[in-house]
């Protein structure tokens, strides 16, 4: 194995030491006198479940938000960061999920806002391999890419500490390398890096240490290589939840088994070509969890797009329960049961709302009569949702201040008490904690025990033998293999989705 | 479910030719269309038709012109100023009481000092909104009030006056072609002096970063309150300008001379290509679009069109336009993929 540099010695002259932390939003204690040290020549972890603090630790480093209490010091010397053009200064420098991009910029104009030196960013680029036009305005560039420009521009500035904000969430495999390799260099050339993520097996992978958090206070520092996946998960959800998260998903292993293949469908896709997709067919039953794996761009957006009613396909036909389905607007698939679930939560979520007029906003175009809202009716189905999802609403005034988790689970919980046919899940775990994944995993088994259809996308290939009774592999826009779900581990869902195998194992 | 396409093939490289339209097809579009109304002007009038009216749509134009510069600067940053017809005002009346009996250097020093004084009283308006976090369009409507109550003081009715030679500046007909107008040049060389020279700058930058996506910009460390002060420092110069050009163009004061340029200024930057969401657009889109409303209003009194009417006309081309131009961008983008 590598190397591990002087740890444990280097905690008198630590680079980064944050002590003592806190920072409270109202009545929720995001942190808690948190503590946090990064070596000089380390990659070190920073985990937890959400709404453990992560983000919130992260911003009071980069200067976006001011804490209550606490100090940080940079190499001893203390830090009051301020803005996060002082905390660059300091040689931090932070990639965000959300690159600092503006968009109606070009990629060198916004290089010359930074100051950042435009050659020497073409350089770390062109290290990794990156194409990039600078005068493309980069809200016309993918995401992915942005992110990889940020690293760049990050990189450009020397920074003795770079900070990692879950740079690899929704980023294909081999940017991801990249991003590692980049790691693997600054560790080399004695600086440090802080790296956010919810993908254990990166962690493992790359970090020398980790420090978990738990509920706004940092409960260890380890070194990931040691105990593995489940040591870091029991400290992240604590020792008597992390047992209860793993019984449940045994006990619904068990439950879950061969369907009814008699029963009628609940979504009937026929040819159907839009895009990328070049003449996609499935079928879908009721109580079935039916997973689409596949590489970024193979069509998989396109057709969740058409089932949501945002698009109309070119050819093909949809029937949903036995009738053709055409949607020309969201609200002809919402009525037709067909309903959404996205990765982008804030995309069909209203922000500045409450908890209870987001479960409740479906439902305003159905049920009320004369146009006034039952009230009494409406507040019964979001506790029933609220409770059965166990969504944390002490922020639930606005939407905008919960946890990542809490979010998608508030975009599920409205469908719950709305009601509807099929759930379309387009990536519905990118960017959540171990916890609360398995949380909604276990809640799709239960919604399709109940008589629910789901389709489930997802860009973590571990997910799908979890979660679905059936997968299917596209590439190219066409459905290469149809696998059973206990059946799709990671190799086999791997090689389907690059084209290598037709129709290996059918259902 | 707009996520990306496959990142790791090189990208697609669009013709700089194609480029420029589709970054500024819009802008071009305005200088047609304000082309085809020259045209159609030139055919409408009987009499004969000369550099002389060149110049005084020209002349017509460089309030609204000025007015549609400061709100183009503060819709780019992501704000929007309805105190620009106030300022116009005041600027108009203060210039009028203080020019009336002094000398031609003396009245240039003036203006000076009242663009400075106005960018000032910009500048305390953003500080404002950045400070109290009240929003962009409440703060400036509470100064609109507020302008415009001391317009009234300076001058309660129409009055003062400036030096010939001042008025001239403006009315002139320029030396080298009669067919530039002087007002014209006026304008290019405030522009080219305030705006053209920092909007490629770090400073200028900023204004459209904070206006296109204000969270972004502040990761990326820029300072945003300054940012936002600036552009409405911006706006108060050019309203300033745009209150000495009614001063020029009228020789006197009137406390309600800019009431009308607080909304047309903002027709004007729709009409120019300055997206009301921010970060997009420039000022020579904004520039043409005053010209082309000022131009329909010509054309609109030569046709003998009701005043009434011709008000109603010209809201109803400005939706016209703007809604056929979205259409076209939205249609452009479905073919693009």
């Amino acid at each position: 194995m590598r190397p591990l540099p002087h740890l444990f010695m280097t905690e008198a002259v630590a680079l980064l030491e944050a002590r003592d932390l806190s920072k409270s939003y109202g009545p929720v204690q995001a942190l808690l006198s948190a503590d946090l040290v990064v070596a000089p020549g380390e990659v070190h972890a920073l985990l937890g479940a959400n709404g453990a603090g992560k983000s919130t630790l992260v911003k009071l480093l980069t200067g976006v938000i001011q804490g209550d209490e606490g100090t940080i010091s940079v190499r001893g010397r203390e830090l009051r960061v301020g803005s996060p053009a002082r905390a660059a200064r300091f040689g931090l420098a932070p990639v965000f999920q959300d690159p600092a991009l503006v968009p109606d910029l070009t990629v060198a104009q916004n290089l010359r806002l930074t100051g950042a030196d435009a050659r020497a960013v073409a350089q770390r680029l062109a290290e990794m391999e990156l194409d990039v036009d600078f005068t493309e305005l980069t809200g016309d560039l993918p995401l992915p890419l942005l992110r990889m420009i940020d690293l760049a521009r990050a990189l450009a500035r020397e920074p003795e500490l770079l900070l990692l904000d879950e740079i690899t969430a929704a980023l294909p495999s081999d940017l991801a390398e990249r991003v590692f390799a980049v790691m693997h260099e600054r560790r080399e050339r004695g600086r440090s890096v802080l790296f956010i993520t919810h993908r254990l097996k990166e962690v493992i992978a790359t970090c020398d240490r980790a420090t978990i958090l738990r509920d706004g206070t940092a409960v260890a520092t380890i070194v990931p290589q040691e105990g593995g996946e489940e040591r870091i998960v029991e400290y992240m959800l604590g020792p008597e939840a992390a047992r209860a998260v793993g019984e449940a998903i045994e006990r619904d292993a068990q439950v879950m088994g061969p369907r009814d293949a008699d029963a009628p469908a609940a979504l009937e896709v026929e040819s159907v070509s839009i895009g990328h997709v070049q003449g996609v067919s499935f079928t879908l039953r009721p109580g079935e969890i039916l997973g689409v794996a596949a590489l970024e761009g193979q069509g998989q957006d396109e057709l969740f797009d058409v089932l949501s009613g945002e698009r109309t396909p070119d050819s093909g036909e949809i029937r949903v329960g036995g009738r053709a389905f055409k949607a020309r607007h969201p609200y002809d698939a919402i009525r037709a049961g067909l309903v959404l679930v996205p990765a982008d939560r804030l995309r069909a979520l209203l922000p500045q709302r409450s908890v209870r007029e987001n479960i409740a906003s479906p439902r305003y175009n159905r049920f009320s009569r004369w146009g006034v809202i039952n009230m009494r009716e409406e507040g019964r189905r979001v506790r029933n949702a609220v409770e059965s999802l166990q969504i944390d609403v002490r922020a639930g005034r606005q939407v905008r201040r919960l946890s990542g988790g809490n979010q998608q689970k508030v975009t599920i919980a409205r469908w719950l008490a709305s009601g509807f046919a099929t759930l379309l899940c387009f990536d519905p775990t990118r960017g959540i904690d171990v916890g609360t994944k398995r949380q909604i995993y276990v809640l799709l088994r239960r919604l399709a025990d109940d008589g629910g259809a789901i389709l489930f996308f997802s860009s973590e290939l571990a997910e799908f033998p979890l979660v679905c009774d059936r997968v299917l592999t596209v590439f190219g826009g066409r459905v290469t293999a149809e696998l059973v779900g206990e059946a799709a581990d990671e190799a086999t869902l791997l090689r389907a989705m690059h084209g290598l195998v037709e129709d290996e194992a059918v259902a | 479910m707009s996520s990306a396409p496959a990142t790791v093939a090189p990208l697609r490289r669009a013709p700089e030719l194609r480029r420029l339209v589709r970054r500024h097809g819009w802008t071009i579009g305005v200088y047609l269309l304000l082309f085809a109304l020259i045209l159609y002007w030139r055919s409408q009038t009987t009499l004969p038709w000369g550099p002389f009216d060149v110049q005084s749509l020209a002349i017509d134009a460089l309030p609204l012109a000025f007015a549609a510069c400061g709100q183009a600067i503060v819709v780019i940053s992501g704000g929007i100023d309805l105190s620009i017809g106030s300022m116009m005002s005041l600027v108009n009346v203060v210039s009028a009481r203080l020019m009336v009996d002094a000398g031609f250097e003396h009245a240039l020093l003036i203006s000076v000092l009242l663009v400075l004084a106005a960018a000032l009283v910009g500048a305390l308006t953003g500080l404002t909104i950045v400070v109290t976090k009240v929003a962009d369009i409440i703060v400036t409507l509470a100064m609109l009030f507020v302008l415009g109550g001391a317009a009234l003081w300076v001058l309660t009715i129409p009055g003062g006056g400036v030096p010939a030679h001042y008025a001239s500046l403006i009315t002139v007909d320029t030396v080298g072609t009669k067919w530039l107008p002087a007002a014209v040049l006026v304008l290019l060389g405030a522009v080219v002096l305030l705006w053209a020279t920092v909007r490629r700058l770090r400073p200028g930058l900023a204004l459209y970063a904070v206006g296109s996506k204000r969270s972004a910009a502040y990761l990326a460390g820029v300072n945003v309150p300054a940012a936002r002060i600036a552009a409405y420092a911006y706006s108060g110069a050019f309203a300033a300008l745009g209150g000495l050009a009614l001063s020029a163009a009228s020789g006197l004061g009137d406390p309600h001379s800019g009431d009308i340029y607080t909304l047309n200024s903002v027709a004007a930057v729709v009409l120019g290509g300055v997206s009301l969401l921010g970060g997009v657009g420039g000022l020579i889109g904004p520039i043409a679009a005053a010209f082309v409303l000022t131009l329909v209003k010509t054309i609109l009194i030569i046709k003998g069109v009701d005043q009434n009417w011709a008000q109603v006309i010209q809201g109803t081309l400005i939706v016209l336009v703007v809604m056929i131009g979205g259409l076209a961008i939205r249609q452009k983008g479905k073919s693009g993929g």
